[in-house]
């Protein structure tokens, strides 16, 4: 029996054997198409087709939402959702596509929105269906999230937006945008308001989706622009002028700190082989070369390897840690430190396993000889990414700063 | 068997860390320390043993130096994630005190296969430390400066911690037989302690000679004991250095919170706070992985020196930062005497390079994990 079975209730012991019989039979196999490295850099239709479907099984078979209330779509579960996950990652079944959908617009609606509204988006969105993107950074508004300018002005029942949204991942195949703006100038964070607003039924009538090409030479983020887009007002969450406190919402989840464990799976075999840990990048260095020996005899390679190791065994006993209340100083510190440690962790890593391969890491995925499929360098550069989206390295030292250890606020 | 969830880190384990703090609080500030060993700057100062005995007893009799002895020599057999809880304590107050070396004396004691009768001494409140590095301060086990022939000890061992507040010396020796462990009181004929003179004012340090000096043999394969004890001892020391790096961290908190420049405190500047968060983030990984390295210990033997590995060689490297981030931020008032955070820098730079550094450690881990150099 498994560590996370021993400390199941009755309810999550006989779900878990549910999923596991299910997931015997259901787990997809190889995918037809190269996946991304993540949901968020999904290209292509083929790509999209194949993980829609996935997500559409596991939900149709009870594996997600689980802990939402049926009326809205969910399976009226209570602390399940972790179990789901738990085995949908063992059985090494693909990720989800609807990533920003489960992980934050669904709470963010659930806990915002009108009943009507909930249970008209989120089975929907939990079956993957409908696809959601998040509309929060500007061209003048990043770190500076409450500076945002996109601007919605009241017309007789509607509102009428105008404004400009960027990095908007996976908004070329979304039905619906969570969306914070502005509803008056003169407040900063209390002139914010929160919406939900339709995308692809809206294209050519007031929204207009525009990718932007990555440093990978992926896409799958965009530009958004809306040019006098007309939305009825139930599609507003919370009062007016609380959009901010409803982003917390948004972001608390997005930092894996909210009150939904967010659907989560990912793990196919493929994958694995390139994820960026370390196990991985002993296993490149073994292969590698350096001064005619396998690059792993090199003690300086061997003791950068280690640092690493040592750092990724340090997060993962954090969130170990994280749990046993008498070993900790101040409630949140260690879990406001998780995705800006997890980040850098996976940056430092992805980037000596470019050096260890050498000339190699020249190729990319075009190259029949690039190491592991030239994933690394690909990795390396998407790392950027992850240390610079949901609030940079930058902002989250800042928050840690003034947050835990009560550090007079930055300007 | 799998590690429990929580480290084995109870109630009881709570109870004794929370009553550790409180005591140290109540009873042994920082102003105290520092009127206690800082009372000659000269750096060419002959070696002091300064501390406080009267607390010490104290300590003795809330049985916090038999806590590691398993209960049939008499202790109470304490795991050792709550005995690390306590040594996190002893390192933010930086007690100067004979409690690591006692505490590490038992661990191998309780590996070794005749260590009953010393086990029972320290039950009873004797103190011991480690005598088990040469001069060259090498820590690979067989490393000694010391040779044993027919019970009698000769030679040299160095580096040896709190050696004038310890009772006894628990010795590695080698021999013909290989290396071997020994008991023998600080004061036997033929063992003459010779303090050095360091850097760090909480902690006393020696080299032992030994004449042919008559010592009880505890350990047959001291090779052996050593290896299944020294993650203990590493745990500990690593434990001691996450108290220490939480003293350091807070107290330069409320420093740079105080202290006004350019008409903002200096923690409202991102060239101050960002390192001190790096400190932070540097604490709670030592701090995870030490708690880790304890409850291998007790739970999962065969993972007990990778996870003491890792635990010392990241609490080595945040003792050094944590250091240098202390003193930095205190600006010019930091560089001075009068500063309580040289105490701590320099009983944190020792911490640092006693049984083994960050890099040696880590060379220690590849070997683990990625397989020795071929020769």
């Amino acid at each position: 029996m498994s560590e996370s079975a021993r400390k199941d209730s009755p309810e999550q012991a006989e779900f878990r054997q549910y999923c596991q019989d299910w997931l015997k039979d259901n787990t997809p196999g190889e995918p037809p198409v190269r996946l991304p490295q993540s949901p968020l850099e999904i290209m292509t239709e083929p790509q999209l087709a194949y993980l829609q479907a996935w997500q559409k099984a596991a939900y149709d078979a009870g594996l997600v939402g689980c802990d939402y209330p049926v009326e809205v779509g969910g399976g009226g579960r209570e602390d399940c959702q972790r179990v789901a996950n738990e085995e949908m990652i063992r059985a090494r079944t693909p990720f989800m596509p609807n990533v920003i959908g489960l992980g934050m617009a669904a709470p963010t609606v659930f806990y915002h929105g009108q009943e009507e509204l909930k249970q008209r988006l989120l089975p929907r969105l939990f079956s993957g269906e409908d696809i959601w993107c998040q509309g929060f950074s500007e061209p003048g508004a990043g770190s500076d999230l409450a500076s945002v300018q996109t601007f919605a002005e009241k017309k007789g029942d509607k509102w009428v937006i105008n404004g400009h949204k960027v990095w908007t991942s996976l908004a070329h195949f979304a039905e619906w945008m969570i969306l914070l703006l502005r509803t008056d100038k003169s407040h900063k964070y209390d002139g914010l308001s929160y919406f939900v607003v339709p995308i692809r039924s809206a294209l050519g009538n007031g929204v207009t989706v525009r990718p932007l090409i990555k440093i990978t030479g992926e896409t799958g983020f965009n530009e958004v622009l809306f040019d006098n887009l007309e939305v009825d007002d139930s599609y507003r969450l919370d009062e007016l002028g609380k959009g901010w406190q409803v982003a917390m919402t948004t972001l608390a989840h997005e930092r894996g700190a909210g009150e939904k464990v967010t659907p989560r799976s990912g793990g196919l075999k493929s994958a694995a082989t390139h994820a960026t840990t370390t196990g991985n990048l002993i296993e490149l260095a073994r292969g590698a070369q350096r001064n005619g020996k396998p690059a792993t005899d090199d003690p300086l390679i061997r003791d950068r390897i280690m640092q690493l190791v040592i750092r990724e065994e340090g997060l993962g006993q954090n969130q170990r840690r994280a749990r046993v209340p008498a070993l900790q100083d101040h409630p949140a510190r260690i879990m406001l430190q998780n995705k800006l440690l997890s980040s850098e962790i996976a940056q430092d890593t992805a980037s000596l396993a470019v050096e260890v391969a050498g000339a190699s890491a020249s190729l990319y995925l075009g190259d029949d000889n690039a190491p592991a499929g030239g994933q690394w360098p690909m990795a390396y550069m998407n790392s950027y990414g992850m240390t610079i989206a949901a609030g940079t390295s930058e902002v989250q030292r800042n928050i840690l700063g003034e947050r835990v250890l009560g550090l007079a606020k930055s300007k | 068997m799998a590690q429990p969830k929580n480290y084995g880190f109870g109630e009881e384990a709570a109870m004794l860390k929370e009553s550790a703090r409180k005591f140290f609080a109540d009873n042994f500030s920082t102003e105290k320390l520092h009127s206690m060993v800082a009372q000659d700057p000269n750096p060419e100062r002959m070696s002091e043993c300064l501390w406080d005995q009267a607390l010490w007893q104290e300590m003795v009799a809330l049985g916090w130096t038999s806590l590691a002895v398993p209960e049939e020599a008499g202790g109470l057999g304490m795991p050792l994630a709550a005995v690390a809880g306590l040594v996190e304590e002893l390192g933010r107050a930086a007690f100067p005190s004979p409690l690591l070396g006692t505490l590490n004396a038992t661990y191998v004691l309780a590996a070794c296969d005749a260590g009953e009768a010393a086990l029972a001494a320290i039950a009873e409140g004797a103190t011991a430390t480690l005598a088990i590095t040469n001069a060259a301060g090498s820590w690979d086990i067989r490393d000694t400066g010391v040779s044993a022939a027919g019970g009698k000890l000769s030679g040299t061992a160095s580096f040896v911690q709190d050696a004038r507040k310890s009772d006894y010396l628990l010795v590695s020796a080698a021999s013909g037989d290989g290396l071997g462990l020994y008991w023998v009181a600080a004061d036997a004929p033929g063992v003459t302690l010779h303090p050095d003179a360091i850097v760090d004012l909480t902690r006393d340090q020696a080299h032992v000679t030994f004449d042919n000096a008559a010592a009880e043999q505890v350990g047959a394969d001291g090779a052996a004991a050593l290896e299944r004890a020294l993650p203990a001892v590493w745990t500990l020391l690593a434990a001691d250095i996450c108290g220490a790096a939480e003293w350091q961290l807070q107290t330069t908190v409320e420093y740079v919170n105080a202290r006004q420049q350019f008409d903002h405190s200096l923690g409202f500047f991102q060239a101050v706070k960002h390192p001190l968060v790096n400190v932070m983030c540097a604490i709670d990984e030592s701090k995870s992985l030490t708690y880790n390295a304890a409850c291998a210990y007790d739970t999962e033997p065969e993972e007990a020196a990778r996870c003491a590995h890792m635990a010392k060689a990241s609490a080595a490297e945040t003792a050094a930062f944590a250091s240098g981030r202390s003193v930095q931020c205190h600006g010019g008032i930091g560089f001075t005497w009068e500063c309580f955070v040289h105490l701590y820098f320099k009983r944190q730079k020792h911490s640092q390079l006693l049984f083994g550094d960050a890099a040696w450690h880590r060379a220690k881990l590849a070997d683990i994990l990625i397989g020795p150099v071929a020769a």
